[in-house]
């Protein structure tokens, strides 16, 4: 792709309107770093998810709490990071949404989106004793098939939750 | 785009039109309102046309969830009608695309309840 690196970190207030603000900043981002409608869907839908959780099960809603919210563009991936202010948690302590007793379950599929969505997907204890969601996306390949960045990557839905 | 709701009388049934995005805030809380209203209105036979819905979130699908179960529970009924391939795709990563009962002609969503 030939992307120079770049850095964005930006802080947003635990409030519902920092969801919108966080994709929207997310998507300009991963357009002009040439990805496909496909892609940008896939990584607006990861970062909204991302942010919800730090908003919602993070923060717990507190308004005195943030969000910290960075984005790399590298010479081949764009990487984000989410990091809340809450106290943790293990992502093998997620339930499977997909199991047959949560799928009537009214939350808990965020996880899970993310990490059908992007091609890289982790979390991690945070700076601040919060979560820190790790979440990569490679960069479309720049050829001339007219693909426009349109790709597979992280259509398949991943094992667990 | 913020989420829109309308709803009409087809015999028995009630179609509620949706247009936007049914996301995490207003959207969601829109779509409960809605529902929540026509079962305590006695309309429990409910039909969700989805054609003008083109964007989804987690909060968002556990709202149509919720919907579903809250109108079996009442004795009624909650289908789906005209998925867009966004909302299509989400249900079926999701697994809830077996769980709805989802149509694409609004004449069969509602003969269904019969």
């Amino acid at each position: 792709m030939g992307t120079d690196p770049k850095h964005l970190e930006i802080t947003l207030e635990t409030q519902v309107e920092s969801v919108n603000l966080a994709e929207e900043m997310c998507l300009r981002v991963a357009e002009a770093a040439g990805f496909g409608e496909d892609d940008c869907y896939k990584i607006g839908m990861s970062v909204r998810e991302g942010v919800i959780n730090a908003f919602h099960y993070g923060n717990q809603e507190r308004p005195e709490k943030k969000i910290h919210l960075t984005v790399d563009l590298t010479g081949d991936k764009m990487i984000i990071h989410v990091l809340d202010e809450g106290t943790g948690f293990t992502l093998a302590d997620v339930p499977n949404p997909l199991a047959e007793e949560n799928l009537l379950s009214t939350s808990g599929r965020g996880i899970f989106l993310m990490r059908a969505f992007m091609d890289e997907f982790d979390v991690v204890p945070g700076r601040t004793g919060g979560a820190e969601i790790v979440m990569a996306k490679k960069l479309p390949l720049q050829d001339n098939t007219g693909t426009n960045g349109q790709s597979s990557h992280g259509a398949t839905p991943p094992q667990g939750a | 785009m913020a989420l829109r709701a309308t709803h009409r009388d087809a015999g028995q049934a009630t179609v509620v039109d949706l247009s936007g995005k049914i996301t995490l805030g207003e959207g969601s809380a829109l779509l409960r309102k809605t529902v929540r209203g026509l079962l305590d209105d006695k309309r429990t036979h409910i039909v969700l046309n989805l054609a003008d819905v083109d964007y989804i979130d987690s909060s968002g699908i556990g709202e149509l969830v919720s919907a579903y179960t809250t109108a079996k529970g009442r004795g009624g009924e909650l289908k789906l009608l005209h998925l867009t391939k966004k909302v299509h795709d989400l249900l079926q990563l999701t697994k809830l695309y077996t769980v709805f009962d989802v149509y694409t002609e609004e004449s069969a969503a509602l003969s269904s309840f019969q």
